[in-house]
């Protein structure tokens, strides 16, 4: 029995996961060995060193191109566009996190998790100034596992991936200062469904393996082409897709995420709507296109019905919501399946501006999504955040700002050219279309009027309507959520009127390895 | 000067403009609306400029600029004007000055114990969408144009939404679902000819001229053509996609009704010319007859609707329907004549509406109410104003000596000889044009003083004021209006009885047209006569144009501008 050889590791081209996993393990020893009092901004440095390192990392390492830790992680164009993205967007969300200007009780996170919701305790800690500062290494360990997810380049590692993203968000989900029932709810429901989710994709990984003897994304594909697609692959294809499409929110796997969405605290459904979704979608289309690419007959029409299904559902519910972070969800599930058409957007040999422009939404629309998810932290009531509709009426009046930025956001998440969200539209529809699925754009287009109509429906809410006399207040937030917005709404801005910058390294990235 | 440019400028200057006025503390009003009125006048000077420098012989796409904008979706940010698009501009110049001076004194309406609102808001708005409709016209690139036409919905949701009538939230919405909708469809067909082209010159382009060089499949061209089609009729609108257009003219505040029918309405039947005959020839030379059913069932249907609206605003937005019926059987009756009167219908009726919208605007500003039968004996204290309501009439009805009429006759002389049966029916449309514009003047400006005109010997004598204008509060309810306690419980369907003055009644004061209105109203009845005697100059800027556009679609354009019914020159240019 020979000694099991170390694989080979690339640490240059592994430099961005080793930032965020790095600020992991610092974030967990500093909430071990310092003191309660200066927790908070040690905690905050951390992350956010980890996340911009981790930015920076992939900045630097752009145009790499390997396969490293013996064939598992493929650190390649789609890899760090997307983990830069992440650390991006994971940067902006511990700002949000960090915020203490807005709640009287000085952070959106509970002092203690363990405490029974209702307890006399529980009571007690509610005005607290203490704070779970745990919620940033979870974070990171979020951010890192999303990055790796993104870079796997073999089912194991994704799976482990998986657990690792989907984890700490599942704890992130119960820490809500404000409602903690309905934030303890969330947790529960998102572990339990994560979990079964999980699961599906295991059996997928295993009947893949079965199939075609190999773990590794290369040599599926392989495989695929040499033995052809048999009824065992098709069917564990069709089992990870299902476990994908659940951290995506993708209809019909989608009903965790009204429910998560709403109870978690809001500014780590900022977090899971932007970045989970990217990681999501890099998993997705890595796994689509390096494994199965050169066989897309087998999961072409299912992405197909899930695109329709996803922005159908999304669209539809969306009308009937009442909440604003619950039409904010149903608005995340309608845009899984305009990404998924992007995703359809594969030509034959792997051409086509499929991967481009999926990759280009997910950044246009993690951003757009973070700054509204950032304005629903700022309208506030005695009972913490209002997000019921009916309290953003005449919201134009009480504070003209935050109304006009939201109109902004929204006009955007509905696609109106001059935002970024309709460069991000017509980029994956023209990748559909060019891929020959017509009544898909059409369907899209269809789904997008009648998501105007929930989005318009807050614009009109807080433009033409009277404010209630006990209304919520507007908090003024303080410096890290006022840079989340600025750079949130610049971008939304500037991806809408020159995007040309940023589709290009899109374009330019677009080419897996592996 | 043709290095000059001049549709950069056209656009830059509205929107520095709107951004300047933004800035502004919602206390300045009054420096707000000067500064739009400066602003606008600076357009309409731009707008003058930009004529000098066009020759109407030359190339077809004059003051070109291209810059490449989005390098990877193939999109350029390239303006250029024919004749057509040149006149648009010129209208946008004049009227938005005239709007602006038209919406002077408007105030929003008021809400039971809120503190007024600020108008800056308004002035904002409203020269961004300027900025905004110059460049749908000026755009020469398709998805540029498809970005402009979906952004001026914003401005214009805003004016209806903030500073409409009694009912703007549910027009507002209405509008800005029905016109998203058609773009989005629209944008279905931007993409496809994007893909034709990339399938067919190599490389994917937007650009205008080279799109229209395509051979497209005749099927493919029929879907292209109705997601364009769709979009334009929703716009423009031709029955059966009209419904939104009297809610939003209704409840739209008088200068955002001015430009929604006079200038944003036009960019469907623009489009109509500009993007569904040339790029797609054979789609519509066949389904043509299916457009002219709608176009003419539009004249008829809108017309007698009109006749039977009890409110104002809502009859000249259903006169509007029915004018918009003319200009696309104009366009889709390929000849050069119908044509050519289908662009010169556009410009006419942009100045005829507007300045019979305007008008009435200003009847409702003195009795606070939309409803006709709320007026009476106007004419009588007010002659000044019954006199231009009474031309805006004559000329939205095409009468001989008004603009319209050359437009309307040259539609219906031009489509004839291809057309009979459609152009025979159309005419129709024109008896009950008459119908419906002197019913409405005849009811408001004559007979005995009645509605709002009366009030109690002790009642609040407030309604007067002319310059004092509310847009229009109380929405027409007659219940409803407070103040109006004069008005007598009629039987029913009794709506025209001519109405005794109770005893104690007065006759309210109503001041004619203060020295504003007056300077508002003159450059549109200048417009107005002028062009209803001496056509020559605008038919000669479009007719390059319409003669390019009908060889794109190979009908012959036969070598001869039109002449202008009843001048005696031959009108021939070359």
């Amino acid at each position: 029995m020979g000694a099991i050889e170390a694989p080979d590791l690339s640490y240059a081209a592994l430099a961005p996961l080793l930032f965020v996993f790095g600020a992991a393990c610092v974030g967990v020893l500093v909430e071990a060995f310092t003191p309660r009092s200066v927790r908070h901004p040690v905690q905050v440095t951390i992350a956010l060193v980890g996340t911009v390192g981790a930015f920076v990392a992939t900045l630097l390492l752009a145009g790499t191109e390997e396969v490293t830790a013996a064939g598992a992680l493929a650190v390649d164009g789609p890899a760090l566009f997307l983990q830069g993205t992440i650390a991006v967007l994971g940067a902006l969300s511990v700002l949000l996190f960090s915020e203490r200007a807005l709640d009287p009780a000085r952070s959106a996170f509970v002092a203690a998790a363990a405490v029974p919701a209702g307890s006399v305790r529980d009571r007690e800690l509610a005005t607290s100034e203490r704070v779970q500062t745990e919620a940033y290494p979870l974070a990171s360990f979020a951010i890192g596992g999303m990055m790796l997810f993104t870079a796997a380049n073999d089912l194991l590692i994704m799976f482990v991936a998986l657990e690792v993203l989907s984890l700490p968000l599942y704890l992130l989900s119960g820490l809500a200062r404000r409602r903690r029932l309905l934030s303890q709810e969330a947790a529960v429901k998102y572990f339990l469904l994560g979990a079964f989710a999980s699961a599906f994709f295991l059996y997928g990984l295993a009947l893949v393996y079965g199939a075609t003897g190999s773990v590794r994304l290369s040599d599926v594909r392989v495989a695929v082409v040499t033995e052809g697609g048999s009824a065992l692959m098709v069917i564990g294809l069709g089992l990870l897709v299902v476990g994908l499409m659940f951290k995506a929110s993708v209809a019909p796997f989608h009903s965790w995420t009204p429910d998560v969405y709403q109870g978690a605290p809001t500014a780590v459904t900022a977090f899971m709507a932007a970045a989970t979704k990217v990681a999501a979608f890099g998993a997705v289309l890595r796994l689509l296109y390096v494994a199965f690419g050169t066989a897309d007959w087998t999961w072409r029409p299912l992405v197909y019905a899930l695109a329709i299904a996803s922005m159908v559902v999304g669209a539809v519910l969306g009308l009937t919501q009442t909440d604003v972070k619950r039409m904010l969800a149903y608005s995340s599930i309608a845009h899984a399946g305009f990404l998924l058409t992007g995703v359809i957007g594969l030509g034959p040999d792997g051409t086509g501006y499929g991967l481009a422009a999926t990759m280009f939404y997910l950044v246009t629309y993690g951003l757009t999504t973070l700054g509204a998810f950032g304005l629903v932290t700022l309208v506030r009531d005695g009972d913490g955040e209002a997000t019921h509709l009916s309290q953003w009426a005449g919201l134009a009046q009480r504070s003209p700002l935050v109304a006009a930025l939201m109109s902004f956001f929204l006009l955007a998440l509905a696609g109106i050219p001059l935002t970024s969200g309709f460069t991000g539209k017509f980029a994956v529809f023209r990748a559909a279309i060019e891929a020959g699925a017509w009544p898909l754009v059409v369907t899209a287009l269809v789904a997008s009027a009648i998501a105007a109509f929930f989005y318009l429906r807050v614009v009109v809410l807080m433009y033409f309507s009277d404010p209630a006399p006990d209304g919520p207040t507007v908090g003024v937030p303080g410096m890290p959520t006022t840079i989340v917005l600025a750079v949130t709404a610049a971008a939304t801005l500037v991806l809408g009127v020159l995007p040309g910058a940023v589709l290009e390294l899109a374009e330019s990235a677009a080419v897996f390895v592996g | 000067m043709t290095d000059v440019p001049w549709l950069v400028l056209m656009i830059v200057v509205p929107a520095v403009g709107a951004a300047a006025v933004a800035a502004l503390p919602a206390a300045r009003e009054a420096l707000a609306r000067q500064l739009a009125l400066a602003v606008s006048l600076l357009v309409l000077l731009l707008a003058v400029l930009t004529t000098v420098a066009f020759d109407p012989g030359g190339e077809r796409f004059q003051l070109t600029t291209s810059v490449a904008w989005i390098p990877d979706f193939g999109v350029d940010f390239a303006l250029g004007v024919d004749g057509i698009a040149l006149s648009m501009l010129l209208l946008i110049g004049v009227l938005v000055p005239v709007v602006v001076g038209a919406s002077w004194r408007d105030t929003p309406l008021p809400r039971p114990g809120r503190p007024a609102r600020s108008m800056t808001a308004f002035w904002a708005w409203l020269l961004l969408l300027e900025s905004l409709m110059v460049g749908v016209f000026a755009a020469t690139d398709v998805f540029l144009f498809y970005v402009f036409f979906e952004a001026m919905l914003v401005p214009m949701y805003f004016l209806i939404g903030s500073f409409g009538g009694a009912n703007r939230q549910y027009a507002a919405v209405k509008f800005f679902l029905y016109s998203l909708l058609g773009g989005l469809v629209m944008l279905a067909s931007v993409i496809g000819l994007y893909v034709v082209s990339n399938s067919q010159l190599g490389e994917g382009t937007f650009a205008f001229d080279a799109l229209r060089q395509l051979e497209i499949d005749p099927n493919v061209q029929k879907l292209l053509f109705a997601g364009f089609f769709l979009a334009f009729a929703i716009k423009a609108p031709l029955v059966p996609f009209h419904t939104w257009l009297p809610d939003s003219g209704a409840e739209a505040p008088i200068g955002g009704a001015v430009l929604l029918v006079g200038v944003l309405d036009k960019v469907g039947t623009f489009g109509f010319l500009r993007y569904c005959l040339p790029l797609f020839p054979d789609a519509s030379r066949d389904l043509a007859p299916w457009v002219l059913v709608l176009a003419v069932a539009g004249i008829i249907y809108a017309a007698l609707l009109a006749v039977g609206q009890s409110d104002m605003k809502r009859l000249v937005s259903y006169t509007s329907i029915a004018h918009f019926g003319f200009i696309a059987l104009g366009i889709f009756a390929f000849t050069t004549e119908a044509a050519t009167g289908a662009v010169l219908y556009m410009f006419n009726h942009g100045i005829a509406t507007g300045l019979l919208f305007i008008v009435v605007g200003m009847v409702i500003a003195r009795g606070g109410s939309r409803q006709i039968r709320d007026y009476g004996g106007l004419a009588a204290r007010t002659p000044l104003l019954a006199g231009v309501f009474l031309l805006a009439g004559l000329a939205s009805l095409a009468l001989p000596g008004t603009n319209s009429f050359v437009s309307e006759f040259l539609v219906l002389i031009g489509a004839f000889p291809t057309r009979p049966v459609f152009t025979i029916i159309a005419t129709v449309g024109i008896v009950l044009a008459a119908l419906y514009v002197l019913l409405m003047y005849q009811r408001v400006m004559h007979g005995p003083p009645r509605g709002v005109l009366l009030v109690d010997e002790d009642g609040p004598a407030d309604h007067g004021a002319a310059d004092h204008g509310p847009a229009d509060h109380g929405a027409g309810e007659h219940g409803a209006r407070g103040g109006a306690t004069a008005v007598p419980e009629r039987g029913a369907g009794g709506a025209t009885a001519v109405l005794e003055a109770p005893a104690r009644a007065r006759v309210l004061a109503v001041r004619d047209l203060s020295g504003r209105e007056i300077a508002v109203v003159t450059p549109l009845v200048a417009l107005i006569l002028v062009l209803g005697v001496y056509p020559q100059p605008l038919i000669d800027l479009v007719s390059p144009a319409v003669e390019a556009t009908m060889s794109d679609i190979g009908v012959d354009p036969g070598g001869s501008t039109p002449a202008a019914p009843g001048s005696t020159g031959t009108g021939g240019t070359d």
